[in-house]
C-alpha cells in the first residue's frame, strides 16, 4: 500500500487545478507564487520529488520507444493507398455511384437540423458548440477526402451555418418546437431518401438496402437500434414490474430468453433460420430489416434491466406524493418517475448504447457490409491483398472516434440535466 | 369450449398452415426470376479472384462474371442481377429457402453434400487441388515430415476435411488451428504460429505472389491431397432450371473453343459454321429449346465474353493473380475443360 500513494496523489495533482488554497487551521492564504507558469507546473507535477522524477523518466523513455515504432509504422511503412481508393466503399458499401447525392442530401439536411438543434437548446455560443457545429469542416480538412467530398462538406457546413442564423428569427418557445419536430422527422426522411420510391426509371430509384453498406449502415443500424431500443426497453420494465401475472411472466421470460443467447446467434436465427419459417408465398423480409430488428430486440432486453435499475432507486416517497396530488399510474410514471429514473441510469444507457454500435460489426458474419465487412471485403479484392493492418487501424479509428463522442456527448447532457452534482459538490 | 380456448386453437392452427406452406413450392425457377426481373446469385462477400467488392462498390470476379453472363443469358441484360454475399455454411440455406436462384460460389462439389443439402450440382467450372504451404526455412518436402505440425485450415469448408482424411490415411498426427476469415488466416500463418496454410493450390500459390512480403520464402509442398472440382448449385427439382445452368457454361466453354470473344461475336453472326450459326442462334432456336431467347449466348458473350475471357480478366494474366490456366485449359489445349456439342 505504501508504494501505491505516492502514485495516488500524483494522479491527484494532475487531475485538479493548482488553486491557492486556504489553511483551514489559520485562515490565511499561502503567499502568492510567481515565475514561469509551465515551467512551474511540470517541476509541481513531474518532478515533485526523487520517486516522481524516476516515474517520469521511466515514463518518458517507454512512451518514446512504443511511440516511435508505432509512429514510424504509420508514416513510412503503412500504404495508406488502400484507404483513399476505397474510402468510397468504405462510407457507403455498393449503394450506387450515381445516387450518391442522396446521401449527401441526407447530411445536408442533418447539418441543417444540427444548426437548429445548437440554437434552440444552446442560449449562447460556447467552446463545445462550435467545436461540434465545426464537425464538416474539420473532415473537409482532412487529408483523403476527395475533391467532391470536400465541396459537400462545406455546403453541409454552410447549411447548418444558416439555418443556425435563420432560427434566430423564431422566438425561443418556436425555435424548440421546430428543433424537436424536425429531429423526429429525420431518420424517416433520411431512410426514404436513401431507399427511394419505385422501381421504375424516376429520379429516386428504388436502392435496395442489400446495397446500403460501409459506415453509412453501421451508423443506421445503430442510430435505429439506438431510437427503438429504449422505448421498448421502458415497456418491457415497466411490463416486468406490473402487478398483471401475465403481463410480468411474458415480460420476465423474454428478457431472461434474450438475455441468456449471444446477439450473433440472434442474428443468424433472424437472417437464415426465420426465412425457414415463412410461408414462401411472401416476400422474404429485406435483410437489413431483419438485422435491424434483431439488433434492436437483443439491445431491448438489456435496456428493460437498466431501466427497471432505475425504477428502483425511486423512493417510494414519489409514488406516494404522485399518488397523493391525485394523478393517475400513467401520468405519474410519465411526469416524475420516469424521468428521474431515466436520468439516474444515462451512464448505463449511452455505455449500452456504445456497446450496440460496436455490436453491429458481428452483422459482417450474417453477409451485410457494414463497415468492417466492407474491410474484409476490400482486402479479397486481388489489388489489395494483404493490406489488412492499414484497413483495420483505419476501421478501428472511425469506431473509436464514434464511441468517444457518444462518451463525450453523454457526458454533456448529464451536465446539463445536473446528474450526478450533489457528488460532485460533496468532493 | 371457452372462447379464449378457441382463439388459441385458431392461432394454432393458422400458424401450421403457415408452417406447412412452406414445402408446397412448384413454381419453376425461370418463371419466377422472370417475374421479378432479375437472378438473385448466391455469391462470395470476399473471396479473392471470384468475389469481392470493387472500389466502386460493385461486385466483381469469375463467380460474378457467370451470374452477369446468366442475367444476360435470360433478359439479354447482364446487369438484371443481384449479389447475395453468403458465408459457406449460409449457402445452402438460402437456396434451400429460394431467397438465391442459384449458387455460383467456389462450391466443391462431393457425394455428401449432393445428397444432403437438396441441391443438384449443375456443372464443374474450375478444377482445383488442396495444397500444403510451408515456411521454405522448415526444410520440408514430404507429408510425411509435417507429422505432429499445427495447421490453419478454414472451418466448414471441404479443405477442414481433407486435411483430416490426409493426415488420417498416414497415421499422422497434427493440431488443427481453425480460422473462419481468411485474411486473419493468412496473417496467422504469417506471424508462425501455425506452420502449414492449406486451401485450393491455385489460391496458395497466388495469394503468395500477390500479397507476401517475401514470396521466395515459401513454397507449396509438391502433393495435392484432394480433387476440388468447384460447382455450380441449384435446387433440386427443376429441371428446366439446371438445363439452364448447366447450358450457360457450356456454352461459354463452347464459345471459348471456337474462338469467338466478346470483341469479335459480331462478326460470327454471319459465319457460315453451321455450329456457330446455332450457337448464335442465326440458325434453329436453341434458345428456345431452353425456354431463354434466341440471341442467348450472343448476349453473353457480347456482355460478358467467353470462359477464357473471363478467366483471364478475373484469375488469369489480366489479372494481379496471374494465375496459370493448368487444369483449366481448355481439352484442345490439354486441360480439363470439355463441353457438350451444340447439336
Amino acid at each position: 500500500m505504501r508504494l501505491l500513494r505516492p502514485n495516488l496523489t500524483l494522479r491527484r495533482r494532475m487531475a485538479l487545478p493548482v488553486a491557492p488554497v486556504t489553511d483551514p487551521q489559520t485562515n490565511v492564504l499561502p503567499p502568492a507564487r510567481e515565475g514561469n507558469t509551465a515551467l512551474r507546473w511540470i517541476k509541481e507535477n513531474l518532478f515533485s520529488s526523487l520517486f516522481d522524477s524516476v516515474l517520469t523518466i521511466i515514463s518518458l523513455l517507454f512512451l518514446f520507444f512504443a511511440l516511435r515504432l508505432a509512429l514510424d509504422w504509420v508514416f513510412n511503412l503503412a500504404q495508406w493507398d488502400v484507404i483513399t481508393e476505397n474510402i468510397n466503399i468504405l462510407m457507403k458499401g455498393a449503394y450506387p455511384s450515381d445516387q450518391v447525392w442522396r446521401i449527401w442530401l441526407g447530411l445536408y439536411l442533418l447539418g441543417a437540423i444540427v444548426g437548429i438543434n445548437l440554437r434552440a437548446w444552446n442560449r449562447e455560443l460556447n467552446r463545445t458548440t462550435i467545436a461540434i457545429a465545426a464537425i464538416p469542416l474539420i473532415l473537409a480538412l482532412l487529408p483523403f477526402a476527395s475533391e467532391n467530398a470536400r465541396i459537400n462538406l462545406i455546403i453541409i457546413q454552410v447549411t447548418s451555418a444558416a439555418a443556425y442564423l435563420l432560427t434566430s428569427i423564431l422566438g425561443d418557445k418556436r425555435r424548440r418546437q421546430l428543433a424537436a419536430v424536425m429531429s423526429i422527422l429525420y431518420i424517416p426522411v433520411f431512410i426514404l431518401l436513401l431507399e427511394g420510391f419505385t422501381d421504375e426509371d424516376g429520379i429516386m430509384p428504388l436502392v435496395k438496402s442489400d446495397l446500403w453498406g460501409g459506415l453509412l449502415l453501421s451508423v443506421l443500424l445503430a442510430t435505429v437500434g439506438i431510437i427503438f431500443s429504449l422505448p421498448l426497453g421502458i415497456v418491457l420494465a415497466l411490463g416486468r414490474r406490473s402487478r398483471q401475472p401475465a403481463i410480468s411472466a411474458l415480460c420476465i421470460t423474454y428478457i431472461e430468453v434474450v438475455r441468456g443467447v449471444p446477439l450473433i446467434s440472434i442474428l443468424f436465427m433472424g437472417n437464415i433460420m426465420l426465412q425457414l419459417f415463412m410461408p414462401q408465398s411472401l416476400p422474404p423480409i429485406d435483410r437489413v430489416v431483419r438485422v435491424m430488428m434483431a439488433i434492436t430486440l437483443f439491445t431491448a432486453a438489456y435496456m428493460a434491466e437498466i431501466v427497471r435499475g432505475g425504477l428502483q432507486a425511486i423512493p417510494k416517497g414519489q409514488y406516494d406524493a404522485a399518488y397523493a396530488l391525485g394523478f393517475s399510474g400513467l401520468k405519474s410514471m410519465r411526469v416524475i418517475i420516469l424521468p428521474q429514473a431515466l436520468r439516474i441510469v444515462i451512464p448505463v444507457i449511452v455505455s449500452q448504447f456504445i456497446g450496440l454500435l460496436l455490436d453491429t460489426t458481428l452483422v459482417a458474419l450474417v453477409g451485410l457490409f457494414d463497415l468492417l465487412g466492407i474491410g474484409q471485403a476490400i482486402l479479397s479484392n486481388p489489388n489489395w491483398l494483404g493490406r489488412s493492418q492499414e484497413v483495420y487501424v483505419f476501421i478501428g479509428l472511425i469506431y473509436w472516434i464514434l464511441a468517444t463522442s457518444m462518451a463525450f456527448a453523454s457526458q454533456r447532457l448529464e451536465k446539463n440535466l445536473g446528474v450526478g452534482r450533489n457528488y460532485d459538490e460533496s468532493q | 369450449m371457452s372462447k379464449k380456448f378457441r382463439a388459441l386453437c385458431i392461432c394454432i392452427f393458422v400458424l401450421l398452415a403457415l408452417t406447412l406452406s412452406v414445402h408446397a413450392q412448384d413454381t419453376s425457377t425461370l418463371a419466377l426470376v422472370q417475374e421479378r426481373g432479375h437472378i438473385i446469385c448466391i455469391s462470395h462477400s470476399g473471396y479473392p479472384g471470384f468475389g469481392f467488392l470493387d472500389e466502386e462498390g460493385n461486385f466483381s470476379g469469375f463467380d460474378t462474371d457467370f451470374c452477369r453472363a446468366t442475367a444476360a443469358a435470360i433478359f439479354g441484360d447482364a446487369d438484371a442481377h443481384e449479389i447475395l454475399p453468403a458465408s459457406s455454411a449460409d449457402r445452402f440455406t438460402f437456396l434451400a429457402t429460394g431467397e438465391g436462384d442459384v449458387i455460383y460460389r467456389t462450391t466443391t462439389w462431393t457425394l455428401s453434400r449432393d445428397t444432403d443439402n437438396n441441391a443438384q450440382y449443375a456443372v464443374i467450372y474450375f478444377y482445383d487441388g488442396q495444397g500444403l504451404m510451408v515456411p521454405t526455412s522448415l526444410g520440408i518436402s514430404t507429408i510425411e515430415e509435417l507429422d505432429g505440425a499445427t495447421i490453419c485450415t478454414d472451418p466448414g469448408t471441404t479443405s477442414e476435411l481433407n486435411i483430416a482424411d490426409a493426415f488420417a490415411a498416414r497415421g499422422l498426427e497434427y493440431t488443427p488451428l481453425p480460422i473462419e476469415d481468411d485474411e486473419e488466416a493468412w496473417n496467422t500463418y504469417l506471424e508462425g504460429r501455425c506452420d502449414v496454410r492449406t486451401t485450393d493450390r491455385s489460391y496458395l500459390a497466388s495469394y503468395a505472389s500477390t500479397a507476401f512480403p517475401n514470396p521466395e520464402e515459401h513454397m507449396v509442398l509438391d502433393i495435392t491431397i484432394s480433387k476440388e472440382p468447384l460447382a455450380h448449385v441449384v435446387r433440386n427439382g427443376d429441371d428446366q432450371w439446371l438445363d439452364i445452368i448447366q447450358w450457360v457454361t457450356f456454352a461459354l466453354i463452347n464459345a471459348e473453343e471456337y474462338g469467338i470473344t466478346s470483341e469479335n461475336v459480331d462478326d460470327f453472326l454471319d459465319s457460315e459454321d453451321p455450329v456457330v450459326r446455332r450457337m448464335l442462334g442465326t440458325e434453329d432456336d436453341f434458345g428456345g429449346k431452353l425456354g431463354l431467347p434466341s440471341d442467348w449466348v450472343y448476349q453473353m458473350i457480347k456482355q460478358v465474353g467467353n470462359y477464357g475471357e473471363m478467366f483471364d480478366r478475373n484469375l488469369g494474366a489480366g489479372s494481379p493473380l496471374n494465375l496459370p490456366r493448368g487444369p483449366n485449359a481448355l481439352w484442345t489445349d490439354g486441360g480439363l475443360i470439355y463441353a457438350p456439342p451444340f447439336r
